[in-house]
């Protein structure tokens, strides 16, 4: 058995209305559970950048990529392994204002994680943190017993190390027309 | 070009008229209303098919697409005039159909709001759609139309559904046409590597057993004449799949029949023991390969194809030629060797003839009183001399007219292949022979699906469609309860059907029609049905119980290929 592992998908596309629905769609259809899933405009103006992580075999990732580059407002699609891209993740946790004073291991935490804090009021303040999934997960253990409000984390965000291209595709299709 | 300001509404007239379109078939309502009104103005441009139902239209509009090669138009309101299209969108989608489905939407500011009639129906077709899109304003039905029509039928064709919010359809602007030349995120025509046809010409001249499958991509592919001077220079046997049969005439030297499920015998025993195959234009489905996992593992495979998904998608190939089979199969023409491969076909012709003693000549000249479906299907032969387009549904009756149905000109074998919609084959052939007037359309109907879809004999009444209808009735479900009795100990649960009497039916409708129970009358009535210039249905009553061979037990292999 082909054994499944973290794959980074890089969707770069048109920006229409729906397009993420017929993205998600073709997961859906083939019953795989997305792991994390974020988009943004890219470094091309008008064009989308969608980073979709999933777990899965090398062959199924390829089928996928085809099905989602095989879209007709999809410009090029591409799978990468952790070890290709760079990639990041950003948390936020909110905490009780009265812990900072009062646990005093807390600003330890904040210090050792290299956590950043984005705002202070009286009632409660905030904590930022960016890395890979285990660093955001230690510093949500870490935080947990001392009265944690929220936590919210975002999708990965990733660059490929290979050039992608994408800028050379649409150039040759403004030569041709 | 006009510089009177135009609503929506005749926008989307003007636009069907700049892509050729002279027919379309629907049903009005509510939210697409404006529309309709415009179809009334300019009825002596664009012909209006009212179907009775919107499934009825949007199988019209893939029978005129699969019979004519243009694409077909459907249109209908919101709400359940769209969803009643689904079932056809996605038959369209996986059968390769080029359709532009036009649906009306409550107006924009009710977006959202759960109005009457509201669905979100670019929702519920995404999945099933090459292309969708919603308009809200006017001034974006000329591009949208343009774009629509040039994905639909573009690279591997499929449906398109267009959704206009009724303010659009009202709006007024000043209406400006230019067709879709290309668009910057789809690549329809993938450029050829020359390299995989120079390893493909090395295999094909070095292959001691090679084997063709070729698939409908021959036919979309308009490459007929080239997939023919491939297969007999190289003199490669070649087997067909269900939607591929017309390319290459029935009666071909090197035609040895079809794959798959109910396939003939050799060419699925065979299957597992050439040493090259050469699949064109087809998909590996599974109803072709039966278990994936033993298909042609000691084969080499070359897959010629125009969408790159499809490669390595269900089976593994050696080398894969993306591109137009209509180009790829020229330049490897060019390069191959004149060979044949008598020896190895001779193979084909003995397992051919254990075929006929075991189960073609039971089927064809039966000892028993009832009629065979097998019998039928060849009076329409005999009738048609292979000329006509035959329109099948899905099940028993759909297996046995691919089977010994004679073909002589492509575009001729229309069914539902990849979806199996039962109800297809009534609203099909009435739209195959709107776009092929000039060709005989038989369309061969098993009892269940015939009542799928048979308020479409209202359509083919008011417009005279000659159109000729014969039902198989067996008074079952056949296929599925041929399944009960192999693999459920003939636990015969919901199969068995009382049927209406259909000639009266067809009668209510003010269509000819009688019935045929015995095997002296089958001749004389399909002959009365063909020289008839006007639509008919013909019921043949056959054996209740007969069951469809060969067959592979779903997920078995193809060499585990059944005689009974």
């Amino acid at each position: 058995m082909e054994k499944k592992k973290n794959f980074t998908i890089s969707v770069y596309t048109e920006n229409n209305v729906g397009l993420l629905h017929r993205l998600s769609a073709i997961f859906l259809k083939r019953h795989i559970n997305i792991e994390s899933f974020s988009t943004s405009e890219s470094e091309i103006k008008d064009v989308f950048r969608f980073i979709i992580v999933v777990k899965m075999t090398k062959s199924g990732v390829e089928k996928v990529v085809k099905q989602i580059e095989k879209q007709v407002e999809v410009i090029k699609a591409f799978y990468h392994t952790d070890s290709e891209t760079i990639f990041q993740e950003s948390a936020l946790y909110k905490m009780k204002s009265s812990s900072l004073f009062e646990e005093r291991h807390i600003q330890n935490i904040i210090k050792d994680s290299n956590a950043r804090i984005v705002t202070v009021n009286p009632e409660f303040f905030v904590i930022e943190k960016t890395g890979f999934r285990d660093d955001t997960e230690k510093l949500y253990k870490d935080l947990k017993s001392y009265g944690l409000l929220q936590f919210t984390r975002s999708g990965r965000i990733a660059v490929s190390k290979e050039k992608m291209g994408i800028s050379e595709i649409l150039n040759t299709f403004k030569n041709q027309k | 070009m006009k510089k009177k300001k135009i609503s929506g509404a005749e926008a989307v007239i003007h636009s069907l008229l700049n892509e050729g379109v002279d027919l379309v078939w629907g049903y009005p309502g509510g939210a697409i209303m404006p529309v309709y009104d415009e179809f009334y103005k300019f009825q002596d441009k664009l012909k209006h098919i009212l179907a009775r139902h919107e499934q009825g239209a949007i199988h019209a509009a893939q029978g005129y697409a699969r019979s004519s090669g243009k694409v077909g138009v459907a249109i209908a309101t919101s709400g359940p005039g769209a969803t009643n299209l689904v079932t056809g969108i996605a038959d369209a989608q996986i059968d390769s159909t080029p359709v532009v489905c036009i649906t009306g939407q409550v107006p924009s500011h009710l977006l959202g709001s759960d109005a009457f009639q509201e669905t979100d129906i670019i929702g519920i077709s995404m999945p099933v759609t090459k292309w969708n899109y919603q308009i809200t304003k006017a001034s974006e039905i000329p591009e949208i139309f343009a774009k629509a029509f040039y994905i639909a039928k573009s690279g591997r064709p499929g449906p398109v559904l267009i959704d206009i919010t009724k303010d659009a359809q009202f709006e007024l602007f000043n209406y400006e046409y230019s067709k879709c030349k290309g668009i910057r995120s789809y690549n329809p025509l993938p450029k050829i590597n020359n390299s995989s046809i120079d390893d493909a010409v090395k295999l094909i001249n070095k292959a001691k057993k090679p084997f063709i499958v070729w698939g409908q991509g021959v036919i979309l592919g308009n490459a007929e004449v080239e997939f023919k001077s491939f297969v007999e220079k190289s003199g490669i046997p070649a087997a067909w799949t269900i939607l591929g049969v017309s390319a290459l005439p029935t009666s071909h030297e090197l035609n040895v029949g079809m794959v798959g499920m109910h396939g003939n015998y050799g060419p699925n025993l065979l299957t597992n023991e050439c040493d090259l195959l050469v699949a064109i234009g087809m998909r590996f489905d599974d109803r072709v390969t039966g278990d994936p996992k033993t298909y042609a593992n000691q084969a080499k495979i070359i897959h010629l194809d125009i969408d790159p998904a499809e490669i390595n998608k269900n089976i593994k190939v050696e080398v894969p030629i993306i591109g137009d089979c209509k180009e790829s199969l020229k330049l490897i023409t060019e390069k191959i060797e004149k060979r044949s491969h008598e020896k190895w076909i001779s193979k084909f012709d003995d397992l051919m003839k254990i075929e006929f003693d075991k189960v073609i000549n039971s089927d064809l000249n039966p000892s028993k009183k009832g009629l065979t479906m097998g019998e039928s299907i060849i009076a329409i032969n005999e009738q048609t001399n292979g000329e006509a387009i035959i329109v099948t549904d899905v099940g028993q009756h759909q297996m046995v007219a691919c089977r010994y149905a004679n073909f002589i000109h492509s575009k001729s074998n229309i069914t539902s292949g990849g979806l199996g919609t039962m109800g297809f084959a009534l609203p099909a052939a009435m739209g195959a022979k709107m776009g092929a007037m000039n060709r005989e359309v038989v369309a061969v109907i098993g009892d269940g699906g015939y009542q799928m879809t048979i308020q479409e004999l209202g359509t083919i009444f008011q417009l005279q469609i000659p159109v000729k209808i014969v039902i198989l009735n067996n008074d079952f479900l056949g296929m599925v309860r041929q399944w009960q009795q192999l693999f459920f100990d003939k636990r015969y649960a919901s199969t068995e059907m009382i049927n209406p009497d259909f000639v009266t039916i067809a009668k209510g409708y003010y269509l000819d029609s009688e019935r045929v129970n015995d095997r002296k009358d089958l001749r004389p009535a399909v002959e009365r049905m063909i020289k008839s210039k006007k639509p008919y249905v013909l019921e043949i009553c056959v054996e209740k119980e007969d069951n469809v061979f060969p067959m592979i037990p779903s997920g078995a292999s193809v060499s585990d290929v059944r005689l009974s």
